[in-house]
């Protein structure tokens, strides 16, 4: 039995540590916030010497000029092109991927291809430019027969890449979450095996799936070395998926080194900042909504 | 009659699609496959002693990376410092203090959010607030503070599900031996976690390694003359060093670039796979007692 005093220190000592454990639960809304009014602070003076309108819609990112443009309708055009590439060619692919491994494949095949899947999640944006410089851009230039193969078009492939692994996983979570009986009721209905994962497994597993589209289209937006290196940085708004074309994250990175703190363009670059933020924010927190909605789906 | 030939085309039908299956499949795992075998094919004739353990020189022609490995281990461990035992923190606050209240789902909230924040994004937070506000300057404390950040959603929610997958029963064991409440996290509900931990731990840091795009917006450098001495220096790291001589200098010796990118795959992908050791031994260990 331990003395009043030293029994009192114990209690001391376990407020200051749960005092610690407070302050460490609320530091996630600390940063996030942080985030927001950081990009606010620094990021919304430049609408005073840019109208949104104008900075929105304006299709000149001349930042260094007399007097600076600054409209950046070129970047978020590109952002658009890549995004789309990346989501048709990712989501098809990465559904019909997750639907063999959830219901065809056999144990063997899925225990060897998961691995593979996980190893390409762990694969540094770096890395996946340097292939797309290196290996996907001769092609993509040979393909259509352009000047040059770093385009929109060869940025969206590799970014398509990147966000298959997590479009793989929920989707499958998902697929596997559909309830047996479904399945066997739908056998006993004499249905074939592909008959019920089109006609039943899937549409049963359809709001875990738009879930993992959203976070892939998320991760597209967000993705800033793969396409600052291969995308091919054009200031001119693109018109074609196979044009050079810079987009909002390539924008910010190939920008900030030569900004002046607290400069126009610096200003410029954190509004981009401010708008990619809150772009992805409602991509995740829609996707977010979507995979609590289907964990309650088949709960009983 | 007519019911046989439908239930024919049917089958057909079946195993066209399942063709159509497997070939996405193989779209997705054949290229990774690809890669790898690139990488470490032409990488490997760029890899000697000198390349690991010496300076670059002449614009990164010549010479070798080692700077840059030593960077990337000071960031890793400068994330993890920080990270994990705010990451623990937060996950016990979680699992064991939160209530189901307007708060604790704030947080959850911000926790997810945080996940799905972009790099670059992180990039223009770090800058803003270590290395202008803090005066950090471009440093690697910097580089650190905001690849923790970054790292705080994995190692929160890691360290969560960790710690909410310990049995109920040995809190009340502890609990009702007359422990207190921290008592029991600290001897009872933590080791029995911390497998979970580690491997998130370990993620976040293979994470940190591979992450350019928040460390070129914060301070990391193409070329010193020296090693950085404490951690207001500035760094090399071998993710900007291979953006660097892939996309900006002309004239890079293929399998300097190649080499690069080998060491580089390889930190990060030995950091993957010994998360999935961990987590794979400790299932184990939990089935077979």
């Amino acid at each position: 039995m331990p003395a009043g005093g030293l029994a009192r220190r114990w209690r001391l000592g376990e407020k200051f540590i749960e005092s610690w454990i407070y302050l460490a639960g609320l530091l996630a809304i600390v940063v996030l916030l942080g985030i927001i009014i950081l990009l606010i602070k620094e990021g919304v003076p430049i609408f005073l010497d840019t109208p949104p309108w104008e900075f929105f819609f304006g299709t000149k990112w001349y930042p260094v000029s007399e007097p600076p443009t600054f409209g950046i309708m070129p970047f978020f055009v590109a952002t658009l092109w890549v995004t789309v590439i990346a989501t048709a060619i990712s989501v098809p692919v990465g559904v019909a991927c997750a639907a063999y491994l959830s219901e065809v494949a056999p144990n063997s095949i899925r225990e060897t291809v998961k691995p593979i899947v996980e190893l390409l999640a762990g694969f540094p944006s770096v890395v996946m430019g340097f292939i797309g410089l290196m290996l996907l851009s001769p092609l993509v230039q040979s393909a259509f027969n352009l000047n040059t193969g770093l385009s929109g078009l060869t940025a969206g492939i590799m970014l398509a890449f990147m966000s298959l692994p997590i479009i793989i996983s929920v989707s499958e979570d998902a697929l596997r979450a559909v309830p047996d009986e479904f399945r066997q009721a739908s056998y006993a209905l004499g249905a074939t095996k592909w008959e019920t994962i089109w006609h039943v497994c899937i549409p049963a597993a359809l709001s875990g799936i738009t879930a993992a589209v959203m976070l892939g289209v998320g991760r597209a937006i967000g993705e800033t070395m793969t396409v600052l290196m291969v995308a091919g940085g054009a200031l001119a708004v693109p018109v074609s998926p196979t044009d050079p074309m810079m987009p909002m994250t390539a924008a910010i990175a190939s920008g900030i080194g030569n900004a002046v703190r607290g400069g126009l363009q610096y200003q410029a670059l954190f509004a981009i900042g401010l708008i990619l933020f809150v772009l992805t924010l409602f991509v995740n927190l829609v996707a977010d909504r979507v995979l609590e909605r289907q964990k309650r789906k088949f709960q009983r | 009659m007519t019911t046989r030939t439908g239930a024919a085309s049917r089958q057909i039908s079946q195993q066209v699609a399942y063709g159509f299956l497997i070939a996405a499949t193989a779209v997705v795992v054949i290229p990774v496959l690809v890669i790898i075998i690139q990488i470490v094919v032409i990488g490997a004739d760029a890899i000697s002693c000198d390349f690991l353990s010496q300076a670059p020189s002449q614009a990164g022609k010549a010479g070798g990376i080692f700077p840059a490995i030593l960077g990337t281990f000071y960031l890793m461990l400068g994330t993890i410092i920080v990270a994990l035992p705010v990451g623990v923190l937060a996950g016990v606050y979680l699992s064991e203090y939160a209530r189901d209240n307007w708060l604790t789902r704030t947080v959850n909230m911000a926790i997810v959010n945080l996940a799905g924040v972009p790099s670059i994004v992180y990039g223009l937070f770090g800058l803003g607030v270590f290395v202008l506000m803090f005066h950090f300057g471009m440093s690697l404390l910097s580089a650190s503070l905001t690849l923790a950040c970054q790292a705080l959603a994995m190692t929160v929610t890691t360290s969560r599900e960790a710690i909410l997958a310990v049995p109920r029963e040995y809190r009340e064991g502890s609990l009702a031996v007359g422990s207190t409440r921290w008592q029991t996290i600290r001897h009872i509900v933590l080791p029995q976690a911390m497998p979970g931990i580690i491997t998130g731990a370990v993620l976040a840091m293979s994470r940190a390694a591979g992450e350019t795009a928040p460390i070129l917006v914060v301070g990391a450098a193409f070329f010193l003359p020296g090693l950085p001495h404490s951690p207001f220096d500035q760094f090399m790291a071998l993710p900007y060093h291979l953006y660097t001589v892939a996309a900006h200098i002309p004239g890079m010796s293929r399998t300097t670039i190649w080499g690069v990118a080998l060491v580089l795959l390889a930190v990060v992908l030995s950091f993957n796979v010994l998360a999935t050791i961990i987590r794979l031994r400790s299932r184990k260990r939990r089935y077979s007692t």
